[in-house]
């Protein structure tokens, strides 16, 4: 199979080139796009890329698979490229490239702190825990699982046009997952913090955020719950 | 929170709920102006004068222009943040963002004026 992997580096290189690497795919199987990767970089061990867990968790080898971002160790090469096709390997776009297939995810970080993804609680510390019913517990669901791989914000032309100012759809997810808690006491100021005209409502709900989230989450739902948090707040 | 200055209402909220308020007025407009010209197929000049002198009528159109307007202008300078930045312009986006929303906002008072003259004037 032949896989074309971006290979840049701003340091040594005036523009990135795709390098084509063949690498042989034992009969029968259908491997990840990361096992495919592993094999690419027998061949050349220059190639550079984040990985860590291989099974989803982590998040850190997001990257765009055939134009589609996603992780590569739970896509399956038969998922990502037709028959015949190449397999084609780039960076997650809209954010600076530190080497080949590694991104600066600064900015994303830096968005994700302006939601404060903590609780906040004004009220006394209990012995032991603060509560929740189960019913409380479950509108958290959808929202908690989010493991920052920054598919979704890195596929959503609002962030990429403006990343310092729009949260982006994993930012937004989180900020709505704290805005969710029944446990957290800081509705107000965090709806205060959303309310201008990047932070949430930049969302145009083109819904790509949902196309390619890994987890199979939905932030475009939870903006909109933002939004009706606002509504319900400011009217 | 991003502060800006040149937008509508300083909160996102607001110009939200407004360009959404006014495509519905801009809506209502077009249905009453299509469902008037389907009432009378054979509409003379006459009885297009006659429309526009209802005085509920030039009233509607105010309110419509007004809407487009605002509507407008919300949509404009949504376009120019998103696409004049620095990212796209370099060091001197905020100039030519400044110049385009200047251009437009120009345009929107000449159009609003112009509105008022045609509906309002002698």
């Amino acid at each position: 199979m032949l896989v074309s992997i971006y290979r840049y580096n701003p340091d040594t290189d005036k523009k990135p080139v795709m390098q084509d690497i063949e690498v042989s795919i034992p009969a029968g199987k259908d491997l990840m796009v990361l096992d495919v990767l592993e094999l690419a970089k027998q061949k050349d061990p220059s190639v550079t890329y984040r990985r860590s867990c291989r099974e989803g968790v982590c998040g850190s080898d997001g990257m765009n698979i055939n134009g589609r971002n996603g992780l590569a160790c739970i896509t399956p090469i038969s998922e990502a490229v037709k028959p015949g096709q190449k397999l084609v390997l780039r960076p997650l776009p809209g954010l600076p490239v530190i080497r080949d297939l590694v991104v600066d995810l600064s900015i994303f970080y830096k968005q994700f702190e302006k939601i404060k993804p903590y609780l906040i609680n004004d009220k006394p510390a209990p012995a032991i825990e603060r509560l929740q019913s189960p019913e409380d517990r479950a509108k958290l669901d959808g929202l908690y699982e989010c493991i920052l791989c920054a598919c979704c914000s890195t596929n959503c032309p609002s962030f990429w046009w403006n990343p310092d100012k729009f949260i982006g759809p994993a930012g937004l997810l989180q900020a709505y997952r704290f805005l969710a808690d029944s446990r957290d006491t800081a509705t107000a100021e965090r709806l205060a913090d959303l309310d201008d005209p990047f932070s949430v409502f930049r969302c145009r709900g083109i819904m790509n955020c949902v196309a390619v989230c890994p987890k199979g989450l939905n932030p475009t739902r939870a903006i909109g719950h933002i939004r009706s948090m606002l509504i319900q707040q400011g009217t | 929170m991003v502060t800006n200055v040149t937008n509508l209402g300083r909160s996102g909220l607001f110009d939200w709920i407004i360009q959404r308020f006014s495509a519905v007025i801009l809506a209502a407009y077009t249905l009453c102006l299509l469902g008037s010209f389907v009432a009378h197929p054979d509409m003379d000049y006459l009885q297009w004068r006659s429309l526009f002198d209802s005085s509920p009528f030039r009233f509607f159109s105010l309110v419509t222009v007004l809407a487009l307007c605002v509507h407008a202008w919300i949509g404009m300078w949504t376009i120019s943040t998103d696409y004049l930045t620095s990212l796209q312009l370099g060091t001197k986006a905020t100039f030519i963002r400044l110049v385009f929303q200047a251009g437009c906002a120009l345009l929107t008072v000449v159009y609003l004026l112009w509105g008022i003259q045609i509906f309002w004037g002698s």
